[in-house]
């Protein structure tokens, strides 16, 4: 099922002149409408007229999230306050949190993209939808349910917590959809089978996924323990929320909904814009918002993007699932190294609970990393010498992975934190 | 002739094993016997309880990875060479021990042994072959 075939199946060349119009108009908008914008633009010598062709976005300067910062908090507003209908803000662990205003217009947007986005899960109105993601300033709650309303599917807006609860209600509604964070999604799965609801008991007949990074053996896991499809969910506050990409049955990559996203890729050191199927940083721009466009945001997200029409009949771009971000690359002994890769190999071992943390510490002026792990009735043996290979067989898989020795720790069960939300996968005692 | 052993993983942390102790006093199981493997950060605590299944249950309810396995009991004498007159009889028959842990029973004034080798019904059999005084099951959760 497609929601809206013609905007989700629309010719290159169609997209691609509707696409610069819309560029033309959030351009000229935001340069009339927004001083950040206005001051940005003239610096740079850029006039809204010399937008010609999509390629002339290039010309634009970036926006970061500092400078969001800067507007805090109605800064960035395209629009008369009163025209702002709902805010959102980011978490604000990093620093002063950003804003994202929206007006009618723009949750209509909304609420169109993740329908769009529902309706590839196989979401129809028949479908009820249990949505563990958090209600609030978080933008996750709020954009799965607009578009779980516009699709007519019935929403349970249970938000996160309540873990038991949430499987008694799985249970007792008779939930067809989940909707969670993979780490929050592997803690729920445990709970349900702790309380006895086994997999095939429960009637899922997807799983969608946002707001943490995962890696393709974690989907497999989860889709194990659900009995049901996993399918990826993107998208960041500062562009408009969950809803900028999601993943069709095929499962090979998120289609971006770029008749309202226009994606760019761009190495993230020299900032110069990559080809296709090149990996970088995903930049974004808003085509359509209209309380608060945004041009060219830095998402330090990495991934790498790919035209063409897709088996699902789509012919919106599709983005890889996030592999990293700039900024959580840990550089250990000079070694790039990511937490999704200490994952991958982690998840390659039978009997490996994916609960995991990362521990970076600079001992003797040089790094080391610990990772704990989760020992399971698999995994444990009452002889000695067992117990050390596991922990080495560990250890060189992670090596094989990331190309460093690490030291492995075997825990004890449920020790490590669960979380409700994002996972605390890495803690770096680093003083850097 | 085996008789049942739990081994617990014990994570290098304060208060670990006594948390796990705590959980058998409580359901009233006492313990006939205990060792203690230790590695770098962590360690495998290795128990011989009457009852050794409602023991495993109550451990792993408690988030304990518990595993069963066998060991051997063996009385000896309580002098010097007792235990050596033991081992002998498990080397002239190539039997490799992974570990063993000994211990006192004041009550009968006899000393026990607890075999782990590597072939556990190889062990026996060479036990048996060389008159080794091999303890039951139910006389050793009884003692």
């Amino acid at each position: 099922m497609i929601w809206n075939e013609k905007a989700e199946c629309m010719s290159k060349d169609e997209r691609e002149e509707l696409q610069l119009k819309n560029l033309q108009n959030v351009v000229k908008r935001a340069y009339e409408t927004v001083p950040y914008y206005q001051k940005r633009f003239d610096k740079e010598g850029i006039k809204p007229e010399d937008i010609k062709t999509m390629d002339d976005i290039h010309r634009l300067p970036f926006t970061t999230k500092n400078d969001l910062r800067d507007a805090y908090p109605f800064g960035m507003f395209a629009v008369p306050r009163r025209e702002i209908v709902e805010l959102h803000t980011s978490s604000g662990t990093t620093g002063k949190p950003t804003v994202s205003g929206y007006t009618k217009k723009d949750i209509e947007i909304w609420s169109e993209v993740m329908a769009r986005g529902l309706t590839m899960f196989g979401a129809t109105e028949d479908d009820i939808i249990q949505n563990t993601h958090g209600y609030g300033l978080f933008t996750g709650g709020f954009g799965v349910h607009y578009g779980a309303q516009k699709l007519g599917a019935m929403v349970i807006p249970i938000s996160t917590g309540q873990t038991r609860r949430q499987i008694e209600i799985m249970k007792d509604f008779g939930a067809t959809i989940l909707i969670v964070t993979p780490s929050y999604g592997l803690y729920l799965a445990e709970v349900a089978k702790e309380e006895g609801l086994d997999n095939d008991e429960m009637k899922l007949k997807a799983v969608g996924f946002g707001a943490e990074m995962w890696t393709e053996e974690m989907r497999q896991e989860i889709q194990r323990r659900f009995n049901a499809p996993a399918y990826n969910i993107y998208g960041l506050t500062e562009i408009i929320g969950p809803g900028v990409a999601l993943e069709c049955p095929e499962q090979d990559g998120l289609h971006v909904m770029e008749d309202h996203f226009y994606p760019e890729i761009i190495d993230p050191q020299s900032t110069k814009v990559l080809s296709e199927g090149e990996k970088g940083e995903l930049v974004l721009t808003s085509l359509t918002r209209h309380g608060m466009p945004i041009i060219r945001f830095r998402t330090k997200d990495i991934t790498s993007l790919q035209s063409g029409t897709c088996p699902c009949g789509r012919t919106m771009i599709k983005m890889d699932r996030i592999t990293g971000r700039t900024d959580d690359m840990l550089k250990i002994r000079g070694v790039a190294v990511f937490p999704s890769q200490i994952e991958k190999a982690l998840l390659k071992i039978d009997g490996l609970e994916p609960h995991y943390q990362i521990i970076v510490t600079r001992p003797q002026h040089l790094d080391e990393l610990e990772v704990q792990v989760e020992t399971s009735p698999e995994l444990f043996s009452d002889e000695v010498k067992e117990l050390v290979n596991i922990k080495k067989k560990i250890e060189n898989r992670v090596h094989d992975e990331i190309g460093l020795r690490v030291n492995v720790t075997l825990v004890e069960p449920k020790t490590l934190p669960r979380s409700e939300g994002k996972a605390v996968r890495v803690i770096d005692k680093r003083e850097l | 002739m085996k008789i049942k052993q739990l081994s617990i993983f014990l994570e290098n942390k304060k208060g670990r094993m006594r948390k796990a102790l705590e959980v058998l006093a409580h359901a009233g199981i006492n313990i006939r016997a205990l060792s203690i493997a230790d590695i770098s950060d962590f360690g495998i605590l290795r128990l011989i309880v009457p009852r050794p299944e409602e023991a495993q249950a109550l451990l792993l309810d408690n988030n304990f990875v518990v595993k069963m396995g066998h060991v051997i009991a063996v009385e000896m004498n309580d002098q010097p060479g007792g235990l050596s007159a033991v081992l002998r009889t498990l080397d002239d028959a190539s039997i490799n021990l992974d570990y063993l842990y000994a211990f006192v029973d004041e009550k009968e004034e006899k000393a026990i042994v607890l075999l782990h080798p590597e072939d556990i019904e190889a062990g026996i059999e060479a036990l048996e072959k060389g008159r080794a005084n091999i303890i039951a099951p139910e006389d050793v959760y009884n003692w």
